[in-house]
């Protein structure tokens, strides 16, 4: 069972999270102009990662917010819990991120 | 100290190093490359080819499976692959020359609700449309083919029927593992292990090589078999594919005699129960929510899976636990496999088999083969083609794949 700590109600069992997939899946820009390809691509193509991994969480018995969490696939090791919206915490600290022209993905206010 | 050990029985196949160069390489040495391997000795001529094994022969998903074989999927393209696989395990002891105790005890799918009873039915009508033996059984049915199931109204869900297929049951899966080694190896297959691919030589978008821990081998043709790793082989190669490799538990019990008469499948309370030959009731469940490569997954999944077993077996309270463990296995959204060709020239997935892949072991070798050998997929697995996934022909196999296996 994960220990999974929830930037909202601390450190909490698995079994009151939900799991949301990959994250920093952005929703197309221009939803009208993608081909086939790349609608597969936006609907079932995931990252399959072995080892790191960006993804979502949602803490569903307690505070209902969603989360990113980084997590080795491997040794199931958390690594860092960080915002929706905010970037990847390893790959930020590599370089800085490009400054974004679109909204957050998961920023709705 | 006196008696000397007996002489070590024959080994049922070599262990050769890999040749510089090969007609086509398998990459996985499980189940489903050792069918592909062995169709194409057999039916295709083709005897100059490798399997490549990273560990063991069979040490993954084959040998961590719940060893059920069943053809009862809804759809006509997942009933025709299924089936046909069901015949062949019928033939194959006798074609392998060698008893893998397949044992035909049926298959029950208990039905909780009554959604689940509307499914279910629909399913047994689409099934006897297929040509798929299949039957709905009242709870008084299946009381009579399974004493030990409590069909009493004083559980969360009460069995309110279930549908039977009678072909349907399980085989030792190790020994099945085993019989196509041994014949891969008697048609001049080299099978070859602790051999690790870390890589792929291409010539523009066609692969003419694999690099492994054990040097670079030259092949015409490559097929991968690597089910939950599939993504980590892709990668490689230079293409995606829509898996998510998930960790899938099941668990073992300690002997018992045999009380346990059939296969017993409940989608709804996530719970799987049969009773090995040797007397352990094997049992699995659902796939951990996360994605994960760790062959392990979280105790509460467990927990979940034995109230399950407990509420519909009471004489399980009884029982314990003895062993776990956990296979990863690669889901597909649609829960239906990919077999076919590639982006990559040359380069052909067998994968995204998931909860299920055991028991399309045949089908998925015959099929593959046939696909590696003539560049052109089989009439049974060209619906299960990476390309569904652009065109939008989805084979939606939830209802009789999501949880069951």
């Amino acid at each position: 069972m994960l220990l999974i700590s929830c930037p909202n109600c601390g450190s909490r069992d698995e079994t009151e999270f939900h799991y949301g997939g990959q994250a920093h899946v952005a929703y197309p820009e221009n939803p009208n102009e993608l081909n086939d390809r790349e609608w597969a691509e936006f609907l079932f193509y995931r990252d399959n990662t072995k080892g790191a991994f960006a993804e979502r969480w949602l803490h569903s018995t307690g505070c209902r917010q969603w989360f990113n969490m980084l997590r080795d696939t491997v040794t199931y090791e958390i690594q860092a819990v960080y915002p929706m919206g905010a970037p990847r915490p390893d790959k930020a600290a590599a370089a800085p991120a490009p400054e974004s022209t679109t909204a957050p993905e998961g920023a709705t206010k | 100290m006196a008696d000397l050990l007996p002489e070590h029985p024959e080994f049922l196949w070599h262990n050769p190093d890999p040749k510089p160069s090969y007609d086509a390489v398998i990459v996985g040495g499980g189940g489903h490359g050792l069918a592909t391997a062995y169709f194409l000795a057999k039916n295709h001529g083709m005897t100059n080819i490798a399997v490549l094994e990273k560990g063991w022969l069979a040490g993954g998903n084959m040998a961590r499976n719940t060893t059920i074989i069943r053809s009862n999927y809804l759809w006509d393209e997942s009933a025709a692959i299924y089936e046909h696989a069901l015949k062949l395990w019928e033939v194959l002891p006798e074609e392998l020359e060698y008893d893998f105790l397949f044992s035909q005890r049926g298959v029950m799918n208990l039905a909780h609700t009554l959604g689940d009873v509307r499914e279910s039915m629909r399913r047994v009508g689409a099934n006897k449309l297929n040509g798929v033996d299949a039957e709905w059984l009242d709870p008084q049915q299946v009381k009579e083919l399974c004493p030990i199931l409590n069909i009493n109204d004083n559980i969360r869900y009460p069995v309110m029927g279930a549908t039977y297929q009678p072909r349907a049951g399980i085989a030792k899966h190790d020994h099945v593992a085993w019989a196509f080694a041994r014949k891969c190896d008697e048609l001049g297959v080299d099978i070859i292990q602790n051999c690790e691919v870390t890589g792929f030589v291409k010539d523009g978008n066609r692969v003419t090589g694999v690099k492994t821990n054990r040097g670079t081998i030259n092949t015409e043709k490559v097929g991968l078999c690597a089910a939950g790793h599939s993504s980590v082989l892709a990668e490689m190669a230079g293409f995606r594919l829509p898996i998510q490799s998930h960790p899938l538990q099941a668990l073992v019990s300690e002997l018992h005699e045999p009380v346990h008469p059939t296969v017993v499948m409940s989608n709804h309370v996530h719970v799987y129960v049969s009773q090995a030959h040797k007397g352990e009731l094997v049992m699995g469940a659902g796939v951990d929510s996360y994605n994960g490569y760790g062959q392990r997954g979280s105790f509460h999944v467990i927990e979940h899976q034995m109230a399950a077993a407990v509420e519909l077996f009471p004489i399980f309270a009884r029982a314990h636990v003895l062993r776990t463990w956990g296979g990863i296995v690669d889901t597909t959204l649609d829960a239906s496999p990919i077999v076919g060709t590639t982006p990559v020239e040359n380069m052909f997935v067998n994968c995204g088999w998931g909860t299920g892949g055991f028991k399309g072991t045949p089908a998925a070798g015959l099929t593959f083969a046939h696909t590696i050998a003539t560049g052109t997929p089989h009439e049974l697995n060209k619906p299960f083609a990476l390309e569904r996934f652009e065109t939008g022909a989805l084979i939606d196999e939830h209802g009789a794949a999501a949880v069951a296996h």
